[in-house]
C-alpha cells in the first residue's frame, strides 16, 4: 500500500465514509456511535501492541472518561457533548499519566496484569461508592452541541454521531502523524531491541509512558462518547470483561493502519449485534468462533485483508 | 593533551570474581586505544561501566573531568559516549536504512519527538550518505535480521557513530567475521570515524588488528591491567605475552 493512498484514505476517504455514515438508518446511528467511541479505545491499544504491550485494563480509562460525563454536570455547568468528551479525555489522560510512572517500567504479560490489576482497584472503588452509583452507577445528564439541545433523541443520535465521527478522525489524524515520527517508529523498536533504543540515547520507558498516556487519552475519550449516547454509566465498563473485548477487537482488527481499529470496532459491534439477534442463547460462540478464524487464518486482522487486495493492484510495486 | 576519560580505582565484582581490581586510567582525546585480554579478563565489563550498563562496586569515572559515575546508558550516550556490541544490536525486523534513520532521529529531534516525520527526504539523504561512509548502501532495503554478520558489524557501529560521539567503544567490532574480513571492517570503521574526530576504544582478540590500528594498547589480565603501553611494546610484555597472546592467539604475533 503506497503512502500516497494511505495518507489520501485517511484525509479523504474516512471522513467521506464517517459522513455517509450520518445517513444510517436510526437503529444503526447508536451502534456507530459506540463503534466510534470503543474504536477510540482501540486505537490506543493498538499503538500500544506495536510496542508488543497488551493491556488488559484499558477498560480502566474508558470507564474513567464515562464516569467523567456523569459526574462533572452535577458539579459545573458544562453539558456540552463535544466539551465534556474533551475534558473526559483529558483527565482519562492525567490518570494514565500517573499511573504510568509505575507501567512504564513492566514488559509483557506483567504489563498486561498490572493494567488489570488497576483497573479492577478502580473497579472495587466504584461498587463500594454508594456516592458513584455503587453496582447500578447513575444516569448522564441531556447534553448540549454548541448550545443548541435537540428535542428529538433521533436528532440528538445524529448530533452525537457527528461529535464521535469528528473526534474519532482527529484522534486517527494524530495518531497516524505520531506514528511516522521518531517516537512513533520506535514502537516497533522498542519491541525489537530495548537495549538499543536506550543506547541511540532515548528513554524507552519515556516512549512507552507517552503511548500509555496517548492510549489512555483516547480511551476517555471513547468512554465519554459512549456514557453519552448510552445515558448511563455503571462499573461494567472498567470491569475485565470489557477490556478483555478491547483487546480482543484489536487482534480482530490488526494493527496495520490507523483506521483498522475503526473498522474492526464497526464489524465486531455489527458481529455482535447480529450474533445476539439470531443466535440469543449462543451468540459467545459465534464471536468466538470468528475471533478464532481470524487468528487462524488472517494473523494480520481484517485490515490485511485491505492490505493484501491492495498490494495486489499495485502490482507488487508498493512500498511499506 | 586532554583527558577525555579517567577512571579512579574502579572496582566491579560479581560475588566472588573481581572482574574490575583497581582501575586507574587516563584516556587521551584522539587516542585510539585497543583493548585485549583473555576472556573474562575484564574487558567488556569496562566497556559497560564507561557507558553504564554496569555501576562500579566502587570507584570513580570521570568524563572531561564530570563524574560520570553511576550514569545510565540514555545519559552515557547523551553526553558522548556511544558504543557498538560484540553481538550486533539491532532492530532485527526492520531494514538497515529503517535502523539506521531511527539512530539518526533519536540524535537529532530533541527529548519528545513525536510530531515532526522521521522520514524526510533530507535525511534519508544523509542517512544513505551514512550508509555508502560504512559501505552497506547495498543491503539499504534487507531486513537486519537476514543480514550477514560482517553487515550487521557495520550497521552497529554506523548506528552509534550518529549521535555525534567524542567517545566510541566498540567491543570486538572484528568478532565472528572471516579474516578476509576484518580489516576491511576496521578500514571502514576508522576511516569513518576519523572524519568525526572520535577517540576510539576498542576490545580485539587479534593481535594484527592491534598493532596495525591501536595507538595504545591496555591489557587486562584478572580485572587489572597489566600493560598500558604503545602496541609494539605491549605485545612484547612478558606479562602480556604470557597471560594475553600465549592463551588467546594461535597464530605468530607479528612484529
Amino acid at each position: 500500500m503506497s503512502p500516497a493512498f494511505r495518507s489520501n484514505l485517511l484525509q479523504i476517504g474516512l471522513p467521506v465514509i464517517l459522513a455517509l455514515g450520518l445517513f444510517m438508518p436510526d437503529w444503526a446511528i447508536f451502534l456507530g456511535i459506540i463503534s466510534l467511541a470503543k474504536g477510540l479505545v482501540v486505537l490506543g491499544l493498538m499503538l500500544l501492541w506495536r510496542t508488543g504491550l497488551v493491556s488488559f485494563g484499558q477498560g480502566l480509562f474508558y470507564g474513567a472518561g464515562a464516569y467523567m460525563v456523569g459526574i462533572l454536570p452535577q458539579y459545573l455547568p458544562i453539558t456540552d457533548a463535544l466539551l465534556l468528551v474533551l475534558i473526559s479525555a483529558v483527565a482519562a489522560g492525567f490518570l494514565a499519566f500517573a499511573l504510568g510512572f509505575l507501567l512504564r517500567r513492566y514488559r509483557e504479560i506483567f504489563f498486561a496484569m498490572l493494567c488489570l490489576a488497576f483497573s479492577m482497584i478502580f473497579f472495587g472503588i466504584l461498587v463500594k461508592s454508594e456516592s458513584l452509583g455503587s453496582t447500578d452507577g447513575f444516569n448522564v445528564v441531556e447534553t448540549s452541541y454548541l448550545g443548541f439541545v435537540p428535542e428529538e433523541p433521533i436528532v440528538m443520535q445524529r448530533m452525537l454521531y457527528i461529535t464521535a465521527a469528528v473526534v474519532a478522525w482527529f484522534a486517527c489524524l494524530f495518531v497516524n502523524r505520531y506514528l511516522g515520527s521518531t517516537m512513533g517508529r520506535l514502537s516497533r523498536a522498542i519491541k525489537d531491541n530495548e537495549l538499543r533504543v536506550e543506547y541511540l540515547g532515548f528513554s524507552a520507558k519515556r516512549a512507552v509512558h507517552f503511548k500509555i498516556v496517548i492510549a489512555g487519552t483516547m480511551a476517555g475519550a471513547g468512554g465519554a462518547l459512549a456514557a453519552i449516547a448510552i445515558g448511563h454509566v455503571d462499573p461494567e465498563m472498567v470491569w475485565w470483561i470489557q477490556s478483555g473485548e478491547f483487546v480482543f477487537v484489536t487482534i480482530l482488527s490488526g494493527v496495520g493502519n490507523v483506521i483498522a481499529p475503526l473498522l474492526g470496532s464497526v464489524v465486531f459491534e455489527i458481529l455482535r449485534t447480529f450474533a445476539i439477534e439470531y443466535a440469543p442463547q449462543a451468540w459467545q460462540f459465534v464471536v468466538g468462533g470468528c475471533l478464532l478464524a481470524v487468528i487462524m487464518f488472517l494473523p494480520g486482522g481484517l485490515w490485511s485483508l485491505i492490505e493484501r487486495s491492495k498490494e495486489g493492484k499495485d502490482d507488487g510495486n508498493s512500498s511499506r | 593533551m586532554t583527558a577525555i576519560l579517567r577512571a579512579e580505582s574502579l572496582y566491579k565484582s560479581f560475588g566472588a570474581v573481581n572482574a574490575a581490581d583497581n582501575i586507574n586510567i587516563t584516556i587521551d582525546e584522539g587516542e585510539v586505544i585497543g583493548v585485549i585480554g583473555a576472556n573474562g579478563a575484564g574487558k567488556t565489563t569496562f566497556v559497560n561501566m564507561v557507558t553504564g550498563y554496569l555501576a562500579p562496586t566502587s570507584g570513580k569515572l570521570f568524563f572531561y573531568d564530570r563524574d560520570i559515575t553511576g550514569f545510565n546508558p540514555k545519559d552515557a550516550t547523551e553526553i558522548g559516549i556511544c558504543r557498538s556490541f560484540q553481538i550486533p544490536q539491532l532492530f532485527s525486523s526492520g531494514t538497515t536504512f529503517d535502523n539506521l534513520m531511527i539512530a539518526m532521529g533519536i540524535a537529532e529531534e530533541g527529548t519528545m519527538p513525536f510530531w515532526k516525520p522521521l522520514a524526510t527526504d533530507e535525511r534519508a539523504k544523509r542517512c544513505e550518505e551514512i550508509l555508502a561512509r560504512y559501505e552497506i548502501l547495498e543491503y539499504r532495503d534487507q531486513i537486519a535480521q537476514t543480514l550477514s554478520q560482517g553487515v550487521r558489524k557495520l550497521l552497529d557501529i554506523a548506528m552509534a557513530s550518529v549521535h555525534n560521539p567524542k567517545m566510541l567503544m566498540l567491543d570486538e567490532p572484528t568478532s565472528g567475521v572471516t579474516a578476509a574480513e576484518k580489516f576491511s571492517i576496521m578500514d571502514i570503521v576508522v576511516t569513518a570515524l576519523k572524519q568525526q574526530d572520535v577517540t576510539i576504544l576498542f576490545v580485539e582478540h587479534d593481535m594484527e588488528i592491534i598493532s596495525r590500528y591501536a595507538t595504545r594498547v591496555l591489557a587486562f589480565y584478572d580485572g587489572r591491567i597489566i600493560a598500558d603501553a604503545k602496541p609494539e611494546d605491549a605485545l612484547a610484555d612478558e606479562q602480556v605475552r604470557q597471560f594475553v597472546i600465549g592463551e588467546t592467539v594461535h597464530a605468530p604475533v607479528a612484529g
